[in-house]
């Protein structure tokens, strides 16, 4: 196994509402190799997004973490606010759900480009101005130059995405976060900036994370997925184990869940219930009242991750030894 | 940008016509100048002279037509107590109550702006709360209260102030104060709540996840983003620098427009009130056309100009 690029170690976040705490990652171990390409599926509230706000430190002040997030050999939990932003942007980029924004309204998009230039690689003026044209190009946005007077309410939600990549890639990071990049965004557009972000890997040869409620986005686009539930990964996998043996009862769900193009049409299985709010976890396993497969055994404590098969996990009493 | 401009002046100008009508006929139903000038056992002809010699003889519709007249040509009539033209009296007022308020306007943005980024940027700290509290209690404390409570510790108790009069810039202090601290209250308040709504805006984080250290962030992007809505207020702060002392002034028997305004209204000198409130209408509409011109400058997406 090569050493990870990122290596996520038993992270915890929990949030001081003020009136309680409430946890909301419970232990998130996750390892991201160079170059690979990773999704990370789950419904609102799962913990996706928090994971990687959390690892860059970005969540505030009412967050309180726990665990190991390694790169390159440091320790991101608890690390002095300089070290954090030697890495955001930098190291690791991130780009957002709902690009227009994401951008700053009162400032043109050249100047927002020119900021990350600057900040990065030290560029100003003439030189920071072609560069910023050249990156605009890169992302497809036509006319690049005169772009770069636009403001960001000038712009469509496609755009403003494409203007947030670029601003990513203006450090040349080893790795990009996409949290919901496409979920504002028209089906259209969605496909072009998933293909944009494809392109953008495979000549750079980046890192790519891709926060997604949509298994069938993610599929088409990474390597390998985590399956995230009430602040936990239940399952980790390659994409084409995920579809074929899915091993964790959640993830059957969502499988279940999903329309097929193929072979005689059946009626989509929802799963029953809803996802329960962080401060009134059951107890055990969380997903354990809403799961087919029930047994008294699932609530006497949180299962643990099991290897399945080289390189597929799920946690899940029932996983790996006893078939279902 | 221009007919926009056009269409804006118009609209200032309508404003100030419905306030000097509005004033006009308010004035003239209230009470009768004539017997409150000459007092009501002056023989009747007086009166009757009176009445004739300012024009109060003649049907009000008369009267308003040729007070809108003479005003268009820049005669705002002459004062009933000591005939001399009422303009005059009052631009005679103005560098004293500007004597005030200017500085308590530059006092209520040097302690409130920074009051309210602070609070913000340390939201629920106790640094937070204090603020909070002190201007809570400095918005909701009406001014003369206080004014009062300001004489009674700086004048009476510690001797330090004079309490009333304008006797040089000792004098200026406790009306200044008075006046700063309710507006610096205010102004705290609106920019700690304006810098909360940016800073909890999606771009914040994505300034800070590009790897901007939060002094730029908040200095670079949170701050001119919540100094448009602070503006506004800012804006009509500048709209009350005429006519925002009235009570302050009388108070501490500051001789500016504001007290030339209750004295004129209790002596129902027609001319002169009118006058105030038509410079009173007129600064607070500049002062919102000033607003709406520095939105298209400091916010891009008001540039487009609604037509």
């Amino acid at each position: 196994m090569p050493q990870p690029l990122i290596d996520i170690r038993k992270l915890t976040v929990d949030f001081d509402t003020g009136r309680r705490i409430v946890r909301a990652l419970h232990g998130v171990d996750l390892a991201v190799q160079p170059g690979e390409a990773v999704g990370l599926v789950g419904e609102s509230g799962s913990g996706k997004s928090v994971t990687w706000l959390a690892a860059l430190g970005l969540l505030g002040s009412r967050a309180r973490l726990g665990g190991q997030v390694l790169f390159e050999g440091r320790n991101l939990v608890g690390s002095a606010v300089a070290e954090l932003e030697a890495v955001r942007g930098a190291c690791i980029a991130m780009i957002f759900q709902d690009p227009s924004s994401s951008l700053d309204p009162v400032y043109r998009i050249g100047k927002q480009l020119g900021e990350a230039l600057q900040l990065h690689r030290g560029m100003a003026g003439t030189a920071a101005l072609a560069e910023a044209a050249r990156l605009l190009d890169r992302v497809g946005i036509a006319d690049a130059r005169r772009r770069l007077g636009d403001y960001p309410h000038e712009l469509s939600g496609g755009m403003n995405q494409r203007v947030m990549i670029a601003m990513a890639l203006a450090a040349e990071p080893q790795m990009l976060v996409a949290d919901e990049p496409t979920t504002a965004l028209d089906a259209t557009i969605q496909a072009q900036i998933l293909e944009l972000l494809q392109e953008i890997r495979r000549d750079t040869g980046m890192a790519l994370v891709l926060i997604s409620h949509d298994l069938g986005v993610v599929a088409e686009n990474t390597d390998r997925v985590c399956v995230m539930y009430a602040g936990r990964i239940v399952e980790d996998a390659p994409i084409g184990t995920i579809f074929a043996e899915p091993a964790h009862p959640y993830t059957r769900g969502l499988l279940s869940a999903l329309p097929e193009l193929t072979g005689p049409r059946r009626r989509l299985v929802a799963i029953p219930g809803v996802v329960p709010e962080p401060w009134n976890l059951p107890r055990g396993c969380s997903f354990a009242p809403r799961c087919a497969a029930f047994e008294a055994a699932c609530e006497a404590a949180a299962p643990a991750s099991v290897e399945v098969a080289q390189g597929h996990w799920a946690a899940c009493i029932r996983a790996g030894g006893r078939n279902l | 940008m221009m007919r926009y401009l056009a269409g804006r002046l118009l609209r200032a100008m309508l404003t100030i016509f419905l306030v000097v009508t509005f004033a006009f006929f308010v004035l003239r139903l209230s009470g009768d100048p004539a017997l409150l000038i000459m007092s009501v056992d002056a023989p009747p002809e007086s009166i009757a002279a009176f009445r004739q010699s300012w024009g109060l003889d003649q049907p009000v519709w008369v009267q308003y037509l040729a007070y809108i007249g003479h005003a268009l040509t820049g005669d705002l009539g002459n004062s009933m107590r000591d005939g001399r033209p009422a303009i005059q009296l009052v631009v005679e007022r103005i560098p004293a109550t500007l004597a005030i308020t200017v500085p308590a306007f530059l006092l209520k943005i040097a302690i409130g702006v920074p009051a309210g980024i602070y609070a913000a940027l340390h939201r629920n700290s106790l640094a937070d709360r204090l603020t909070m509290v002190l201007s809570v209690a400095g918005f909701t404390m009406p001014s003369f209260v206080l004014a009062l409570l300001l004489v009674l510790l700086f004048a009476v108790r510690l001797g330090w102030l004079p309490s009333s009069g304008a006797d040089g810039i000792a004098y200026a202090i406790l009306p200044i104060v008075t006046l700063g601290a309710a507006g610096a209250a205010i102004l705290a308040r609106f920019t700690r709540s304006a810098m909360l709504e940016v800073l909890g805006q999606p771009f914040i984080r994505a300034a800070s996840a590009k790897g901007l250290p939060w002094r730029r962030v908040v200095a670079e992007h949170a701050l001119p983003n919540a100094a448009i809505p602070t503006t506004t207020i800012i804006g009509f702060m500048v709209g009350t620098l005429i006519a925002g002392a009235v009570v302050v002034e009388s108070v501490f028997a500051w001789p500016g427009v504001g007290r030339l305004l209750v004295v004129a209204v209790a002596n129902r000198d027609l001319a002169v009130v009118q006058a105030i409130l038509l410079l009173v209408a007129a600064t607070m509409v500049s002062a919102n056309i000033a607003v709406d011109l520095l939105y298209g400058w400091i916010d891009p997406r008001m540039r487009q100009v609604p037509r």
